[in-house]
């Protein structure tokens, strides 16, 4: 691809970037970030393509490193956007309310 | 269709995904899945990239990915969610890293024969790559405390900055003109990382919302320089949506602080700003509270407005005060929660708080939606929140904060701060607030007055 190709592509991207984001409300500006923060892991790619024609112990390991670095990146940031996300809700779980007043109950009778 | 062409449309499905994804992290509802969206997007995209015959030795590859996973997958479950900011910090400072990284191989493999096209994005990455590696490993630092999150002025900052990126520029500028050298490369990694360093150190614990979003958004843009380089597409897209994103949130951020970027980079806030000399010389004296009187007031309320900070977070209290909103509205007592943007340690840091102590979304208010809610609000309840409630900001011009938009506290009929001690806040800028006739304080950490004050309801 020829480097105005991808300079096009560059500056769509930021468009779509700003549009897409600039809607999202405070209480999800947390895991947007953790989540946009696993997106750029995506860097990851990078180090699979550059380790094929890396020669020499140093650059091996150069990419060895960044390899781990990218994949911490990845997993770790859509595993804990995940983790957020999953406590955001509209009304408090019944479920877990009546846990809570069972559990309540208990030590008040004991 | 050859295999490459395979490998671009698979890339082509990938940033879709990712564009979806962050779509739908516009709303509670739906934000579940788009991270989940996103997610299998970067798998498509990692196994496009394992296909294309670039990419080699899979031993090594494997090597790298487990000795991610095992380090990633563990600290993503374990984190408690007050380390979120400092996790988010890590996270994004390795994917600066590897940035850094790629780009010294792709140098040294080149050896010299990179044309411009290549070089130049190569260059920018490692530079940007270099100062957010360095800048979040600092960030965390301050966040994890190993480093004192005050703000500190060193002694000609600015000016040793300005020089470190002048050094980066310059010795960038001398590759492209034809040097080979790879020292002169490891240099550019070196000054860029000690400019990352310097530009995070000197910033107030106060700032760090900034500071992390411009982070991120640094790792981002230097991965889509590092597609240009690579001529990868799916680079090119995914880190300009998160460099997008980033600037777009780093902006409100600063917006919400009422200050420029580079004022938040550059002037180490608090530091040395003129305090608001006391009026007339008088005493300014406080008003202590206990937590029995706390409960009456709160009990009898009709609207009580809760506004965390990060002291909240600090005294790991936020189930404490959900609990305590439980038990007043089991009394028909109304509790919103009013959230400054810039509360805490990063953006949104406390609805992710208050998520986890499984309070609805619906009852945290955005600023501008809660303030004129004030006037009609009995009990204001503060914990652990100053600067985002002082008046001076409003109208004392000679205050460091003025024109800062804040949570019009003062406005409600009674006011209740949570406090450690009558330290000031982070700014180190005297809040008026509490010297106001109608403010009580109640002195203590926060998630022992809060649960006292939840026993004392309780009784009544």
């Amino acid at each position: 691809m020829d480097l105005l190709t991808e300079l096009a592509i560059l500056v769509l991207a930021a468009f779509v970037g700003f549009e897409v984001i600039s809607k999202v409300p405070n209480t999800l500006h947390t895991p947007l970030m953790s989540g946009t923060n696993a997106i750029h892991g995506i860097v990851l790619l990078g180090g699979l393509l550059v380790i094929g024609e890396a020669t020499g112990w140093l650059d091996d390991l150069l990419l060895v490193i960044a390899i781990a670095f990218g994949t911490i990146n990845v997993v770790g940031g859509f595993l804990v956007t995940d983790r957020m996300l999953g406590m955001f809700k509209a009304k408090p779980d019944p479920q877990k309310l009546a846990e809570k007043a069972e559990a309540e109950e208990e030590k008040a009778a004991a | 269709m050859s295999r490459a062409d395979v490998i671009q449309l698979l890339y082509i499905v990938a940033f879709s995904m990712f564009i979806i994804g962050l779509h739908m992290l516009r709303g509670p509802r739906t934000a579940v899945r788009g991270n989940l969206v996103a997610a299998a997007g970067m798998g498509i995209a990692v196994f496009a990239t394992l296909i294309d015959e670039h990419t080699g030795d899979y031993g090594l590859i494997a090597l790298g990915v487990v000795i991610g996973t095992a380090i990633g997958v563990p600290s993503a479950r374990s984190v408690k969610m007050t380390a979120m900011p400092q996790m988010v910090a890590l996270f994004n400072g390795v994917g600066g890293g590897a940035v850094a990284l790629i780009s010294v191989v792709e140098f040294r493999e080149a050896g010299g024969d990179m044309e411009l096209e290549q070089l130049i994005p190569t260059l920018f990455a490692a530079i940007i790559g270099s100062i957010s590696f360095w800048g979040s490993n600092i960030a965390f630092g301050k966040l994890q405390e190993l480093i004192s999150g005050r703000p500190m002025k060193l002694p000609g900052g600015p000016i040793i900055n300005a020089a470190l990126a002048l050094v980066a520029v310059g010795l960038a500028v001398v590759i492209v003109a034809g040097s080979e050298s790879q020292l002169l490369f490891w240099l550019i990694l070196l000054s860029a990382g000690l400019l990352g360093i310097l530009a995070v150190l000197p910033i107030g614990g106060a700032d760090m919302p900034v500071v992390i979003s411009t982070l991120n958004a640094f790792t981002g843009l230097s991965a889509a320089a590092a597609g240009l380089a690579l001529d990868n597409v799916a680079l090119i897209v995914a880190g300009m949506l998160v460099g997008a994103s980033g600037s777009i949130l780093t902006k409100q951020m600063a917006d919400a602080m009422n200050r420029s970027i580079g004022n938040v980079f550059f002037s180490g806030f608090g530091g040395g700003g003129t305090l608001p000399a006391a009026t007339d010389g008088e005493q300014k004296q406080a008003k202590a509270t206990t937590a029995a009187d706390v409960a009456i007031q709160l009990s009898y309320a009709r609207l009580v407005v809760v506004v965390p900070g990060y002291g909240m977070a600090v005294a790991q209290a936020q189930r404490a005060v959900a609990d305590l909103a439980a038990e007043l509205e089991k009394r028909d007592v109304e509790v919103l929660y009013a959230i400054h943007p810039v509360a805490g340690r990063m953006p949104g840091h406390m609805n992710v708080l208050l998520a986890e102590a499984d309070v609805p979304y619906d009852r945290l208010k955005e600023m501008d939606d809660i303030n004129p809610e004030f006037a009609r609000t009995d009990v204001a309840l503060v914990i652990g929140a100053n600067d985002v409630t002082n008046p001076a900001a409003r109208n004392e011009s000679s205050s460091p904060i003025y024109g800062m938009p804040i949570l019009d506290v003062d406005k409600a009929q009674s006011v209740i701060v949570l406090k450690r001690s009558m330290s000031s806040g982070f700014a180190g800028i005297d809040n008026p607030l509490f010297y106001d006739d109608k403010t009580s304080m109640l002195f203590g950490d926060a998630k022992a007055s809060v649960g006292e004050v939840l026993a004392e309801v309780q009784e009544l």
